[in-house]
């Protein structure tokens, strides 16, 4: 009887130092929500890697932070705006999740904000490319982390007009994102004193390319511009070859590429092709470590998304360590305040309008001759330092910044 | 001088009409097949872009596992995919015979999406590439576009394919007992002829002919688990438009819907997804048995 009694009271009082050391970390646990591409266009470059990097990222950190338990739920958002929505709302009011992860496409990551905004939430987003993400339709809990389409524009954009590229044709993906990232190509090549001789929106997702190439050989432009992403991508590089649009002396800036196009289309067809990323496998020890572990789990290199969410995920735990918190502005404070510094980036910053500055590459892909392995696919022409590829907070108009 | 009043050069709009055709030589083999299963089983065969698809991986495994390259394919491909299709008619659809078309619906709808959902896991939403036949590889330049070889034989495969299905269902005895099945087979099979293989056999040509375009389909998009799941809607508003179950209905109304998709590109090409809706719902409205189908 004596026995219990002192356990007993061993247990309260251990009970009582696990309530202390809980004290600020809301219902006992950090939940954290990745919610991504599971199945469509983007499940490649996002996907079933995302959540991986997001387990790595929990793993890694020992599966609790000051005190709690780290938990993670995953849902695929369709790439539909208003399934985004409604889970976003249903993860924050019952389900008590913390903060999102990922959000690729655009449109997803804009419902998204909405709801983050008003439950005040932390949505971390890597795979969305739209920079008006951290403009016009900034949200003071929204972090954009891995790249944006300015970035995008920067890199490549103004690389390929510096060649002697100096008119375009638009192939743009008929949704927020392809806007998006024409509109801040088209500002780079209209500043570096090119022009843009015509668009063609197509739908998203689009299969067949061929008409739209037709339209894009007939512009008599230097340089055919791919405002899209993923599958519609590589399904647009594709008809460009068929089409003898290269052959013809036209170029191809594929705006947008992911380590997972280049793989699809394979080096024969995907060589030359200029890109700008905010991440390679292949940069240094640091890298090349992490990104083996990750392969080895998902069967692949990590595409930037995959990388991003690792990093944005871990960044953000560690804030809750350091805090002891899981406040959402005591965070927010901690993660612009500590510069992210870790394998994905060195010195990167979190700005007040939600930009995680760092440096982004410029990378030409190699010729099958050039490739030494599998996946080995860049060469790194470039490094772009993070205020160029970014731009000074001065020009973010986001009007909480 | 058509083109001229649109406000567009002739090339483009010669270059688009071609591309039109080619793109509805692709419907029309994948509507022939809709309608064919429509018109004898009475099924609305949801699972026809998966097994689009399954041509498309069926051919890439034949190079990869077998080394059997792209001719081999367009025989064996449709073989194999067929084969599948008298699998699921035998021991899946043929348990929902006779009752509410609705269920066969719904079967092949889940069939089609555990299959893309699986070829998704297993090889990814982006697409494995399938080179183009060597003999066909380059093009001609046409003066007002450049027509890849590849793309020109796609319609010759195609329309010579529905061809032979037309013979085969309107001008052969095997044809003449199809049809005189869909029309009665009680009657049919009480003077002898073996009406359940001949269902079985329907299911599977009509499956073989979706493979057939699934390994047409092979080297112009990537091999990939969704390109079913693209085109099989706009598959339905064809065969709609043409007339469920008119075989002739299904090969015109592909290549015309082709030809109409190829135009609204050049003039607005954000309703170019849109347009075959549109024009599903004139025909409805104005002759709701589509286009050449016969009213009941």
């Amino acid at each position: 009887m004596k026995i219990i009694r002192i356990l007993a009271a061993g247990v309260s009082a251990l009970a009582m130092t696990i309530g202390t050391a809980q004290a600020d970390i809301s219902d006992g646990a950090v939940k954290i929500g990745v919610m991504t591409d599971m199945a469509a266009v983007y499940a490649d470059l996002a996907g079933q890697g995302a959540v991986i990097a997001a387990q790595m990222a929990v793993e890694d950190f020992g599966g609790s932070v000051a005190g709690a338990p780290i938990e993670l739920v995953t849902a695929d958002h369709q790439n539909k705006a208003d399934i985004a929505a409604n889970l976003a709302r249903e993860w924050f009011e019952n389900d008590k999740v913390d903060a999102l992860a990922e959000l690729v496409t655009t449109s997803v990551a804009l419902a998204v904000f909405e709801v983050a905004k008003q439950q005040n939430k932390i949505a971390l987003v890597s795979g969305a490319a739209s920079s008006p993400l951290t403009n016009d339709k900034c949200i003071p809990t929204g972090i954009h982390y891995t790249y944006n389409t300015r970035a995008l524009a920067v890199g490549t954009g103004s690389a390929v007009v510096k060649e002697g590229g100096d008119s375009w044709y638009f192939l743009t993906a008929d949704y927020a994102f392809g806007e998006a990232l024409q509109r801040d190509v088209a500002n780079v090549v209209k500043a570096e004193g090119g022009a843009v001789l015509g668009t063609s929106k197509h739908p998203f997702p689009s299969s067949d390319f061929s008409s739209f190439v037709l339209q894009a050989q007939a512009s008599g432009a230097k340089v055919v511009g791919l405002a899209n992403a993923g599958a519609d991508t590589t399904n647009a590089i594709k008809a460009a070859n068929e089409f003898g649009l290269v052959a013809g002396g036209q170029t191809i800036a594929a705006l947008l590429t992911f380590i997972t196009d280049v793989h699809a289309l394979g080096l024969e067809t995907a060589q030359g092709i200029q890109l700008t990323t905010g991440f390679y496998w292949d940069l240094n020890d640091e890298t090349r470590a992490w990104s083996k572990r990750f392969n080895e789990r998902a069967g692949a290199m990590p595409t930037m998304v995959q990388a991003g969410v690792y990093s944005s995920v871990t960044h953000y735990l560690k804030a809750i360590e350091a805090t002891g918190s899981d406040d959402t502005d005591t965070i927010l404070a901690w993660m612009r305040e500590n510069p992210v510094d870790d394998f994905f980036a060195k010195n990167g910053v979190i700005r007040s309008d939600g930009r995680m500055v760092h440096d982004m590459y410029l990378a030409r892909v190699k010729s099958p001759s050039e490739s030494k392995g599998a996946w080995d696919y860049y060469e790194i022409i470039r490094t772009i330092p993070g205020e160029e590829a970014y731009g000074p907070l001065s020009e973010s108009t986001c009007p909480t910044k | 001088m058509l083109a001229e009043l649109l406000g567009f050069p002739p090339q483009v709009l010669f270059g688009q009409l071609l591309l039109g055709l080619i793109n509805g030589a692709f419907y029309a083999v994948l509507s022939l097949g809709l309608a064919v299963i429509f018109g004898l089983l009475n099924i609305v065969n949801f699972a026809h872009g998966a097994l689009y698809m399954l041509g498309a991986f069926a051919s890439y495994f034949l190079l990869v596992v077998l080394g059997i390259g792209y001719w081999g394919a367009l025989i064996l491909a449709p073989v194999m995919v067929g084969s599948a299709g008298i699998l699921i008619e035998r021991f899946l659809l043929r348990r929902l015979s006779g009752i509410d078309h609705l269920y066969g619906l719904l079967l092949t709808f889940g069939l089609a999406i555990v299959i893309e959902g699986l070829f998704v896991k297993l090889y990814g939403a982006s697409g494995i590439p399938y080179p183009t036949p060597e003999a066909l590889k380059g093009g001609v330049n046409l003066g007002f576009m450049f027509l890849p070889w590849y793309r020109g034989w796609v319609v010759v495969a195609a329309l010579a394919v529905c061809l032979f299905t037309w013979w085969l269902f309107e001008r052969t005895r095997i044809g003449a007992y199809l049809r005189a099945g869909t029309e009665n087979p009680r009657l049919l099979q009480a003077f002898g002829v073996n009406v359940p293989l001949l269902t079985t056999l329907a299911y599977g040509y009509g499956v073989a002919l979706a493979g057939f375009a699934g390994v047409l389909a092979a080297p112009i998009t990537q091999v990939n688990p969704l390109m079913g799941s693209n085109l099989i809607i706009v598959v339905f508003a064809v065969v709609v438009i043409g007339g469920m179950g008119s075989i002739m209905g299904a090969v015109v109304t592909g290549i015309a819907m082709g030809v109409i998709e190829g135009l609204t590109k050049v003039f607005w090409p954000e309703a170019s997804a849109t347009v075959i809706f549109a024009v599903m719902a004139v025909v409805l409205i104005l002759r709701p048995a589509g286009l050449f189908g016969r009213t009941a």
